[in-house]
């Protein structure tokens, strides 16, 4: 199947794959130059794919309109936590289920796993419901709570456990040997080999927290608690309609920083997640 | 406690249970025990708390007529579960969520796989196709959602696209099935990158040897890729299913932000209507019901799934 294809059948394979990359590239593009344009511009026909006279007054409104700042700073620190929060509980629990044997291993495990089964829809409202009793609501607290130890993180301790379960043995024995305890194993040996399933696990955590839509607009009212998704949606006019062109540039400023690590750090991305057990 | 009894008994001494060194409480197997409890006590004191009491208070719930405005908690029997046969529009959120998740895995995986194989050519740049073609995995969910609606308004870039060729669009948002569509289709596009990966992943595990040997025994293309390449890649298969599956019963933002469960009823998807129920209309009872519904859906689905895998998948890793 990887044999040399003959100059034709290459051709045609480029040109496919050209027609095909239309839906996943053309929007992102579509995206910032239609925030570029006047708000006359943005529906003119024919379209154009590059403003006539390009400006920023739409990025100027997404300011002016909502705590935009605020809401970037809310969504980035609330990602950060959380990605930090679920590597260590998911890689300190995968360890432990990996590598030591105690009592009821199995039985724990399992009971960890449900978490698989059941998507975080499904608790939403007992989970707001506790939230409430707590007087958690309109705070930051369920965001970070609930997928640094609730179901998000079971996926992570699974991929986590996957991996320490390959690690060969003797690392640890001589480690062992040396008088290290359980925790310095872990910190010292383990942890450092787990580098590629973390940053797999680490990524798609974040881009997890990031995404997060119906739990912020269960859980926040106050706009200057709101994460981007929820401040996104909430440019519209008087009548309800989205303000297309305030809207795009925030999309825009929410989109264009990820991209732009992803562009630099491809590999870790695709090739941590094809590696990480999830085969 | 085996080297206690194995120790000589001797005379007296100031302690009567042995005269050998004592034996520390705190044997490497209890060591070990200690620290296997303390590492995985996070993950599991959050799964009991954020997962199984959650759980078990939906079931709770469900047998509860409970208004949050109004403030009144009440059981009701299995009120709800009648309310549940008897809503007429039931079934068309269940049919409307039948068919987004039907449409989007059937896309989802088929065009993932076509891509996974024209990607494993040896070709020049595929590392760069493959890097955009992963691309709206990572750009923000509601951004990624809000350019497509911009796109498929009657006036948007997909029908000035179509106009300059000469063809109208429909208003896409606006068509019962066209809305449906265009919601799957967006989501496609969105994570379709994600399942590619893994396919080309477990694609660069089949040996080439067997297309060698297919090659030489004159077996075509296509019959290759039905024959050697679907069994080895079918445990791949099955565990991207399983996620596409679960991940399709779950979408709410598309819908939320695209066509708010319209026009009609025609897009509301079981999880829009449970989030419309419980955080809309405040009926906290019948939205744990519906919970309930959406838990049995997803367990029903995966465990189907992962029986079939006995029946299908070629060989396990």
């Amino acid at each position: 199947m990887s044999h040399k294809l003959p100059r034709r059948a290459r051709l045609v394979l480029y040109g496919v794959l050209l027609v095909l990359l239309v839906p996943f590239v053309f929007p992102t593009w579509w995206m910032v130059t239609s925030s570029l344009k006047p708000a006359s511009e943005i529906f003119a026909f024919p379209p154009s794919l590059w403003p006539d006279d390009p400006g920023f007054g739409a990025y100027e409104r997404v300011f002016d309109l909502q705590p935009f700042a605020q809401q970037y700073w809310n969504s980035m620190y609330i990602a950060v936590v959380v990605t930090i929060g679920t590597l260590a509980v998911s890689s300190m629990a995968g360890y432990a289920f990996a590598r030591i044997r105690f009592r009821g291993q199995n039985a724990l495990f399992l009971v960890v796993l449900t978490g698989l089964l059941i998507p975080s829809e499904v608790t939403i409202v007992p989970l707001f419901q506790m939230f409430n009793d707590w007087g958690m609501t309109d705070t930051h607290w369920p965001l970070v709570l609930v997928p640094v130890l609730g179901a998000p993180s079971v996926l992570a301790t699974f991929i986590m456990r996957q991996f320490f379960i390959a690690l060969p043995g003797e690392l640890e024995e001589a480690a062992r040997m040396d008088g290290l305890g359980r925790f310095a194993i872990y910190w010292r040996i383990a942890l450092p080999l787990a580098r590629p399933a973390l940053a797999a696990v680490g990524i798609f955590t974040f881009l997890h927290s990031w995404n997060l839509y119906l739990e912020p607009i269960v859980y926040l009212s106050t706009p200057e608690k709101f994460t981007l998704p929820q401040a996104l949606t909430q440019f519209t006019d008087s009548y309800g309609g989205p303000m297309w062109d305030v809207q795009l540039a925030a999309a825009s400023l929410t989109a264009l920083p990820v991209l732009a690590v992803f562009v630099f750090a491809q590999r870790q991305f695709v090739e941590g997640l094809a590696h990480t057990g999830l085969k | 406690m085996a080297t206690l009894e194995r120790a000589p008994a001797k005379a007296a001494g100031p302690r009567p249970r042995g005269d050998g060194p004592r034996r520390p409480f705190w044997t490497a197997r209890r060591r070990e025990t200690l620290a296997g409890y303390l590492f995985i006590a996070p993950q599991l004191l959050g799964s009991v708390l954020f997962v199984l009491i959650p759980l078990g208070l939906v079931f709770w719930y469900s047998f509860h007529e409970w208004n949050v405005l109004a403030g009144s908690f009440h059981g009701v029997g299995a009120d709800n579960y009648r309310a549940l046969a008897d809503d007429p529009k039931l079934p068309g959120v269940l049919r409307a969520t039948a068919f987004f998740s039907v449409g989007l895995v059937v896309l989802n995986l088929s065009l993932a796989l076509a891509l996974a194989v024209l990607l494993n050519q040896k070709l020049r740049g595929s590392i760069v196709f493959r890097t955009l073609f992963f691309s709206p995995v990572v750009v923000s969910l509601v951004a990624w959602t809000i350019v497509w609606g911009f796109l498929l308004q009657k006036n948007g870039g997909i029908n000035a696209g179509l106009d300059l060729v000469g063809v109208e669009g429909p208003n896409w948002l606006r068509g019962e099935t066209s809305s449906m569509i265009s919601v799957i289709v967006v989501q496609v596009f969105k994570n379709v990158g994600l399942n590619m990966v893994l396919f080309l992943a477990a694609l660069q595990g089949v040996p080439r040897e067997l297309y060698e040997a297919a090659t030489v025994d004159g077996a075509g293309r296509w019959r290759q890729f039905v024959r050697i390449t679907v069994p080895l890649i079918s445990p791949t298969i099955l565990l991207t299913s399983i996620i596409t599956v679960v991940g399709s019963l779950q979408v709410f933002a598309q819908i939320a932000v695209l066509t708010q469960g319209g026009p009609g009823n025609s897009t509301t998807v079981l999880v829009y209507y449970l989030y419309q129920q419980a955080f809309e209309f405040h009926h906290f009872g019948y939205g744990a019901t519906l919970s309930v519904l959406l838990f049995l859906i997803v367990l029903v689905l995966t465990v189907v799934q992962w029986q079939m895998r006995k029946k299908w998948v070629f060989h396990e890793s």
